[in-house]
């Protein structure tokens, strides 16, 4: 029914609009969102974050933000606070268009969130007014865009050294916006890259033209990458977008000159996906683990069936290339923190045996923290994948090339990020990355070998599951562990880690406070303040930073806990008694005669609801929030445990 | 694609856009006749019947444009004759 274009024309394409192709078709949703209208609080809430999860384009984007509004005019009751945000967009075009995309790119990742949009250029002064109406708004999180006219002007300069001073003004200014929201909201600031939509002057040797727009934009963009890290702020790469999109999906000349927006309305709902990765990150919601399938998810052709030589890996053919190159990226994730598992309907021998055996597997055995091969389905293996490594379910990304498997996932457990794969697994990669599921922030040195961490876990088990066998007990197991438990007091070395891990720590955290990294410095920084980072190594190798705690003076000779969380990688191992063992030292040594507990419930911390009593702490009053917990330091006698405490400078450092 | 195919097509875009099934389009419906029609949603519009349609419109069509009946003739122009 439609027609094709003349062909004469001689105007550019329309934008077709980017496409978020790694989400699920959208079902006929607006009768979902009608449903949602009527129902309760909970089940709107889910109903309109699974619509979000569908393929949306900017114009559903802008209908169901419109539902969302509608029907959650503030939060919905009882989300957890970690799942609301808010959002003050500043820059110098037009920018409200952009505004329904930010909501639905959070909504899609659980987050209710409520935005602000500055008036056209009028961000400094409503930075430094304090009866503006951003500071009424009090923003959580600033996103600054800037278009490059505003930065540089209108008329190229050709003097190299003009040009230089230019994109180095351009930076001091912004870098001084990072650091009036540091001061006035202390909170984390997203910077839009520079959109280089500058039309080129020189061609193909645009780079020996000093003033060129582009080349200002390219300049200023590495100088923004530069300062981001020391200040707070998270990048928002445009400029790496156009690389895959195009300028033309994202930015339209005409719009620009007819209502100065400079990103395209046509764009608006990925540009709102891609700030609510970063939200999330900086809430903690990124996802932690990638799971596989097997049989023509990592290799062509069905292992059980065609045997170690028919499955199509490698071997210069196109098909088994393009599987080798996805075991590439999967190890190039793992490499960067992100923990594999495998999920496959298989005999656990045919499925181990490529890794074992065939010589153009890139991933090996030891590179999956957890295998799951046999003929249960795929949500009750990733239920057990998730117990296994301690992962919630929220936190995994599943693969699979068959469309049965992947609804069935979505269906039991709506939780789990379950990607479009496309059918050439040569897309198979971009697919994943394009998702956006792996968002990071800032990458440790605890990233980089988190995946040899959870195979030594692996093996760790392995060792209690065979003493269990032999009878052995679990103190035979602890003890033949030789742990050994580093504390330092926070440091700056450690203050990036610390914060992430204050930042995304859900299940073992009593009171699950999230904290910048200038509130983690000023509580390094305050003497009275007892602040521990710890580190755990057993015979297997290192757990990395595994506990943080924070205890504050208080009244009556005694130190609150504020925060004390423990990666859950290390559980049932008495860290938690060691640890208490070092605190109560630590108080005693600054003359405190009790410490206080506090455990505040949310979403996902049942799990150390009991911590203190089990540790000795006596109930005190349960406060309207939580429960409180006291221990008195005069009566404390120290815990056993099978763990040796020692400071160490090394904490942060390798060993 | 008929004028009629055509204003079904782009009452569809309103509906989606200002998430109301109640709107009816007329080829005399003008900016006024609905509330929430501003400059921004304006400009969603265009770009959206630009997706729809898969055309492109100049800056001066859309400076012309009066009312929805206009919009529709002008579509029409771009895809060419009725088949």
């Amino acid at each position: 029914m439609q027609s094709p274009p003349p062909a004469a024309s001689s105007t550019p394409p329309p934008a077709k609009g980017l496409q978020l192709y790694w989400l699920p078709p959208p079902e006929p949703w607006h009768v979902a969102i009608r449903g949602a209208a009527d129902a309760d609080d909970a089940v709107a809430w889910k109903t309109l974050v699974q619509v979000a999860n569908t393929r949306l384009d900017f114009i559903e984007t802008i209908r169901l933000d419109r539902a969302v509004r509608r029907r959650f005019p503030g939060p919905p009751p009882g989300l957890a606070s970690s799942r609301t945000a808010r959002l003050a967009l500043l820059g110098s075009s037009t920018l409200d268009h952009l505004l329904p995309g930010l909501r639905v790119g959070a909504l899609r990742r659980g987050i209710w969130l409520d935005t602000y949009s500055g008036g056209y250029g009028q961000y400094l002064q409503e930075l430094l007014g304090a009866d503006s109406a951003l500071h009424r708004f009090k923003p959580a999180t600033v996103l600054f865009c800037f278009d490059e006219e505003h930065l540089f002007g209108t008329d190229m300069l050709l003097d190299a050294r003009d040009a230089a001073d230019l994109v180095d003004a351009a930076a001091r200014k912004i870098e001084n916006l990072w650091r009036l929201v540091r001061e006035h909201f202390d909170c984390p600031v997203i910077q839009q890259t520079i959109l280089p939509h500058g039309v080129p002057v020189f061609g193909n040797n645009e780079h020996q033209v000093p003033g060129s727009p582009r080349r200002l934009a390219q300049a200023l963009n590495q100088r923004l990458r530069e300062m981001a890290p020391h200040n707070g702020a998270d990048i928002l790469s445009i400029d790496d977008r156009l690389l895959m999109d195009g300028i033309g999906a994202w930015h339209d000349p005409a719009l620009w000159h007819r209502a100065k927006q400079e990103i395209s309305p046509a764009a608006s709902h990925f540009y709102g996906d891609l700030v609510g990765r970063l939200l999330a990150a900086r809430l903690g919601h990124s996802a932690k683990c990638l799971v596989l399938d097997l049989d023509n998810t990592l290799w062509g052709g069905v292992i059980g069936d065609d045997g170690l030589e028919g499955i199509k890996l490698g071997q210069g053919n196109a098909l088994g290339e393009a599987y080798v190159a996805f075991q590439r990226y999967a190890r190039n994730l793992s490499k960067r923190g992100i923990i594999l598992a495998v999920c496959s309907k298989n005999d656990e021998a045919n499925a181990l045996s490529p890794f074992r055996r065939h010589p153009e597997m890139v991933l090996r055995e030891a590179d999956i923290a957890c295998l799951v091969a046999n003929w249960d389905d795929k949500a009750t293996n990733l239920r057990e994948i998730s117990r296994r490594l301690s992962i919630g379910l929220e936190h995994m990304v599943f693969a699979d090339d068959n469309p049965f498997e992947r609804n069935l996932v979505r269906s039991a457990l709506p939780m789990v990020a379950v990607p479009e794969l496309p059918e050439d697994p040569a897309f198979y990669a971009q697919c994943i990355a394009d998702a956006g599921y792996f968002e990071g922030i800032y990458l440790t040195a605890d990233d980089m070998d988190r995946g040899q961490q959870y195979q030594q876990n692996q093996k760790r088990e392995s060792l209690k599951a065979s003493l269990n066998a032999s009878a052995g007990n679990l103190d035979d197991y602890l003890a033949s562990l030789q742990m050994e438990l580093l504390w330092a007091p926070f440091d700056e070395m450690g203050l990036q880690r610390v914060t992430q891990l204050i930042n995304k720590t859900n299940q073992f955290n009593l009171t699950t406070r999230r904290f910048t990294e200038n509130e983690v410095r000023a509580a390094m920084e305050d003497a009275a303040t007892i602040t521990l980072q710890l580190r755990l190594l057993d015979r297997f190798g290192d757990n990395g930073i595994i506990g943080v705690i924070i205890a504050r003076p208080v009244a009556d000779r005694a130190a609150a806990i504020d925060t004390w969380l423990m990666s859950c990688r290390v559980l049932g191992r008495g860290v938690e008694s060691a640890t208490l063992n070092l605190l109560v030292e630590q108080a005693r040594e600054r003359g405190f005669q009790r410490l206080l507990g506090e455990y505040l419930p949310s979403e996902k911390n049942k799990m150390v609801e009991q911590h203190y009593p089990k540790l000795g702490f006596a109930g005190l009053d349960d406060s309207e929030c939580g429960t409180t917990w006291k221990l008195e330091l005069a009566n404390f006698r120290t815990l056993d445990t099978f763990i040796t405490t020692k400071k160490s400078h090394l904490i942060t450092g390798s060993l | 694609m008929t004028d009629a195919q055509i204003l079904e097509a782009m009452t569809d875009i309103f509906r989606q856009i200002f998430d109301d099934d109640s709107i009816v389009l007329t080829p005399s419906t003008v900016a006024n006749d609905i509330p929430d029609w501003d400059s921004m949603n304006h400009v969603s519009i265009v770009v959206a019947a630009e997706a729809r349609f898969g055309v492109k419109f100049l800056t001066a069509e859309i400076e012309q444009l009066k009312n929805v009946g206009d919009f529709v003739a002008l579509i029409r122009k771009k895809l060419g004759p009725a088949a």
